[in-house]
């Protein structure tokens, strides 16, 4: 029922507008096509002049309205080290265009004002002028090769692997609709083999218990880092695309089913750290559920989220992990808590663990379990 | 003066320079306008098929346009009760427990599928290229039609059936295709991964293919005319801007559609004919598949290396034809007409060589991108000359403001908001952050769709009288331009802070991240702001199917004082174009308020009292 009033209603409103559109050409016709012609081209070349002011002033003040939410401004600076780079380019670039998108906006507008048409007028016949055209074609070149050195410069910085033998953790993040999983490299710091062909619902990644770097590797359902530890992240797919996306660290990376991609990244501000900037911000003192008076505020509640960034299916928007920055300690409790996918889902089980029948393989394990507990404490110790 | 562009001295210019081709001669009558399925189904004549292909592209939009609200609805109101869709939607608007419907999410994904592959392909393609390509080449080259009519309008009919497949795919019980309009595999090879890949991923691919073939046939047609059909004294150098914009169109579209449709092919394949171009490794519903060793990264080169040139294809006719609308309003030649040609030729070729800014973040090497990001921000050279160019062809002018030439001004203003961020994203270490978020969406929108439809919507104003005798309402054209002009900024630009906040494009719901759960009030905003879009859209087409019955009639043969030779053509439109000899050419296409005149026709010969100038 609303819907036909809604469509009766558009109905009316377009006979209307029909009827309006007539009785504007019957005036025309009776008020003579000269006269007709002027105080259009003035009407709207008033609306043209009254336009460019209230576009402008709308484009600054709802940028500055929103400012504080828009990473690389107010409490978002970057909480990785290259970020802030790239954070430096953005905004370089933003009051190049900035400038360019003023000048060349109010020019357009200005002049369609100024020139309207006049019958006692005539255009001056300008049809080009070479020097001005070079002056025009030149700036925007050299600008744009300063953009363009400043931004490859910082690329091939970002997008580099690391250096061969150079200390770094590395951890796992596979897509798989609709979730991302997680994989860390244990005590051992290696990241065992896969196969894709070995996924099962008990062995999410696919994981070579022949490879013994595998054992002690462990599953989290949150990327956990400690802050200012360099640390590249495998990306890979089980089924589809997805993009490794977390944006507080400007960090961003298609995952492609059977090629494993790379982000390297040093993350600089702990989550703790980040909601005490936030909190500098009133933006930020609204309830992060309004429903809910008792809730926390957003600068509270504030976590670094992992998300995906290529579409992946029906699930594409719900692909979240949280990522905790934290202090190195607190990073070593944790990762104490955590066990091996092995220990917990395969170890001893018929049919899985691949050790299960022969004994002296089992033996084995066990005193390889041990090895890599006792090295993994060690390690602790010599924190 | 005046004496020189009266209608007589015009005409009488055509009847004793004009050229005899002998074309109405034909004993036996006209045998290709017999009939109402020859003269307005099966055509040959190209008037007729620009307007068919502008009528289908009008009809499509319209399609794509109500998509778009649709899902902007579940954007702006996801917390709204949507049952009131399901007379239309079915059960893709799913009901909970208290009846609450909601639009789910596999008719999201295809609403924001097809909206893309629509408005792209046969809206801005078919409907903006195919209209004015059709309807101008002959007309302002002085020829009587193209070269191969029939192949002309097999084009038009080869879009029509990729349409219709594509229509129909909308009723698929499995959905349509949702897996982006990219149709990135594995997503778009694997109906386990995504319902629309299954049925109608097959009806896109057959789709595209047919539309292809539309494509190539046009711009052969559109080709072998520019460079065959000229009237005598019609140099390459002498044409308007909106040939030379068509032509390099044409060229663009031949060289890279082909691509897309082996992209297709090679999709096709793997789908039904168990090859492996673009799977590798995949384990997918508790089971890995045994076709393994391609790339999926192979198909975004070969998607890319059309679809960037596609975005050129679009908006490349639209500048051609706000060049026209500017110079014929602004009475004054277009500014820097050489280099307006040089650019557009040099933005044609660097379109070719930039495909895989579009992949920065897909996993290709890293190095690749060097080369790309340095192409891709070399094309702001030229697309800034032009910028300059039209702004400076208003300075000084006498500007006379209606529709057409108010949406020329939009869309360079469009162009310039658009175009600046594209500096932005080609430089990739900006990319990072950017990519795949709300600022590609924004940008894109503007830059190319917006832009694009303001210099389809220049084109329809002007050429209106061309196509169907009568002018369009005044000033219904100008609540439409004012209409659209603030309502689609208030889209798209908020758009931006979106993408600068970091959220990701296409996501069905923002209620998961906190990141990007701060802006309802905005995604509100913009969905109002859609609507009003929409609305206004819908006075355009109100006021453009009126006209053709009701319309003001065109009363003079030039009514804008244009100097082109479409306008010696007979108001009344006839089969050939001119009733009797074809116009020859004597100058260049801008001569206005030269020499204190306010025009000289490019048939008239030069006069004693004209300077020489060098263009």
């Amino acid at each position: 029922m609303v819907l036909v009033i809604v469509i009766l209603c558009l109905v009316v409103l377009g006979i209307i507008l029909v009827q309006i559109g007539k009785i504007s050409e019957l005036a025309g016709s009776i008020r003579g096509e000269e006269d007709v012609e002027r105080q259009g081209n003035s009407t709207q070349s008033k609306l043209m002049l009254l336009f460019l002011p209230l576009f402008l002033i709308g484009c600054i003040a709802s940028g500055l309205y929103y400012k504080n939410y828009m990473l690389g401004y107010g409490p978002h600076e970057s909480a990785s080290e290259h970020g802030l780079a790239l954070d430096s380019i953005f905004h370089t670039t933003f009051v190049v265009t900035g400038v360019v998108f003023l000048l060349t906006q109010i020019a357009l507008f200005y002049f369609a004002w100024k020139y309207k048409f006049d019958r006692k007028k005539r255009a001056s016949f300008i049809s080009h002028d070479n020097t001005l055209e070079i002056v025009w074609t030149a700036i925007p070149a050299i600008t744009m090769a300063f953009l363009v050195i400043n931004g490859l410069v910082a690329w091939n910085e970002v997008m580099a692997d690391v250096d061969e033998g150079e200390e770094v953790m590395e951890i796992e993040a596979m897509g798989q609709q609709f979730a991302w999983l997680l994989r860390y490299p244990g005590a051992d710091g290696k990241l065992g083999e896969r196969d894709y062909r070995a996924i099962s619902s008990t062995n999410p990644f696919g994981q070579v218990w022949e490879d013994r770097a595998n054992l002690d590797d462990f599953h989290p359902s949150e990327i956990v880092l400690p802050v200012g530890k360099k640390v590249r992240v495998r990306i890979t797919a089980k089924d589809v695309l997805h993009n490794f996306d977390i944006p507080h660290f400007r960090v961003k990376m298609d995952a492609v089913p059977g090629m494993p991609t790379y982000f390297v990244f040093t993350p600089t501000i702990t989550t703790e750290e980040y909601r005490q900037r936030l909190k500098e911000y009133p933006e930020y003192h609204e309830l992060e559920d309004p429903t809910d008076p008792a809730g926390p505020k957003m600068w509270e509640a504030f976590d670094y989220e992992l998300a995906c960034a290529e579409l992946c299916g029906k699930g594409h928007y719900s692909m979240r992990r949280v990522v905790k920055i934290v202090e190195e300690e607190e990073y070593l409790a944790w990762l104490e808590k955590q066990n091996a996918h092995y220990t917990s889902q395969i170890k001893g089980k018929e049919g899985l663990d691949p050790y299960y029948s022969a004994s002296i393989v089992k033996e084995e394990t066990q005193a390889l379990v041990t090895e890599t507990e006792n090295e993994k404490h060690s390690e602790d110790h010599s924190h | 003066m005046t004496e020189l562009t009266s209608n007589a001295t015009e005409e009488k210019l055509v009847q004793e320079l004009g050229y005899d081709d002998h074309f109405h001669e034909h004993h036996d009558g006209d045998k290709f306008q017999s009939n109402f399925i020859t003269t307005y189904v099966f055509s040959l004549d190209h008037k007729v098929i620009a307007r068919q292909f502008l009528i289908t592209g009008i009809f499509w939009a319209f399609i794509a346009g109500l998509m778009s609200l649709v899902f902007r609805l579940q954007l702006g109101f996801p917390e709204e009760d949507m049952a009131w869709l399901r007379p239309f939607l079915g059960k893709w608007v799913t009901l909970s427990e208290e009846g609450v419907g909601a639009i789910s999410p596999e008719f999201y994904y295809a609403m924001v599928t097809m909206h893309g592959t629509i408005l792209v392909f046969f809206v801005l393609t078919a409907g903006l290229s195919g209209t004015f390509s059709n309807l101008l080449i002959p007309l302002q080259l002085g020829a009587r039609d193209m070269a191969s009519p029939l192949l002309n309008m097999l084009s038009y009919w080869f879009f029509f059936l990729g349409g219709l497949i594509m229509f129909l795919s909308l009723f698929l019980s499995t959905g349509p295709f949702s897996g982006g309009w990219t149709a990135y595999p594995p997503l778009s090879i694997l109906p386990q991964a995504s319902s629309g890949s299954g049925a109608g991923m097959t009806m896109w691919s057959l789709s595209l293919v047919m539309f292809v073939v539309s494509v190539l046939l046009g711009g052969i047609n559109y080709i072998s005319t520019i460079l065959n059909l000229r009237t005598k004294g019609m140099t390459l150098w002498r044409m308007p801007l909106t040939i030379w914009t068509f032509f390099i169109t044409a060229i663009v579209g031949l060289l890279s559609f082909p691509v897309l449709a082996s992209a297709v092919f090679l999709v096709f394949f793997d789908r039904s004919l168990g090859t492996s171009f673009f799977l590798n490794e995949i384990n997918i519903g508790g089971e890995a598949l045994a076709q393994s060793g391609g790339s999926p990264i192979l198909f975004q080169h070969l998607f890319w290396f059309l679809g960037h040139p596609e975005v050129y294809i679009i908006i490349l006719p639209a500048m051609g034809m706000v060049s026209e609308v500017l110079s014929v309003n602004s009475r004054k030649p277009i500014f820097g007409y050489k280099a307006m040609v040089f650019s557009v030729v040099a933005i044609a070729f660097l379109s070719f060589i930039v495909w895989a800014h579009h992949m920065f973040m897909s996993g290709v090497n890293p190095f690749i991108s060097n080369f790309f990001v340095v192409f891709t921000l070399i094309i702001a050279v030229p697309s800034a000359v032009k910028v300059f160019n039209w702004i400076a062809t208003l300075y000084k002018g006498n500007v006379r403001l209606n529709a057409a030439s108010m949406f020329s001004i939009g869309f360079v203003s469009m162009f310039i908001s658009g175009g600046l961020t594209g500096i932005f994203l080609g430089n990739s270490a900006i990319d990072i952050q950017m990519h795949d978020t709300y600022f590609v969406v924004a940008h894109f929108h503007i830059v190319m769709g917006v832009a694009a439809f303001f210099g389809m919507f220049a084109g329809i104003y002007h050429w209106y009288p061309k196509m169907f005798g009568r002018h369009m309402n005044k000033l219904l054209g100008n609540i439409h331009f004012w209409g659209t002009m603030i309502s689609a900024y208030a889209v798209f630009w908020p758009m931006h802070y979106l993408g600068i906040a970091g959220v990701p494009r296409r996501y069905y719901s923002f209620d998961v991240f906190q990141t990007f759960d701060h802006f309802d009030d905005m995604n509100k905003f913009i969905t109002i702001a859609a609507f009003a879009v929409f609305l206004f859209q819908l006075v355009f087409v109100l006021n453009f199917f009126y006209s053709i019955w009701f319309g003001k009639k065109q009363t003079k043969k030039n009514p804008y004082g244009a100097t082109t030779l479409e306008w010696t053509t007979p108001i009344e439109a006839i089969h050939g174009n001119w009733p009797g000899k074809i116009p020859t050419v004597q100058r260049w296409a801008y001569d206005y308020s030269k020499d204190g005149t306010d025009y000289l026709p490019q048939h008239l010969p030069k006069q004693d009292f004209e300077s020489d100038e060098v263009h």
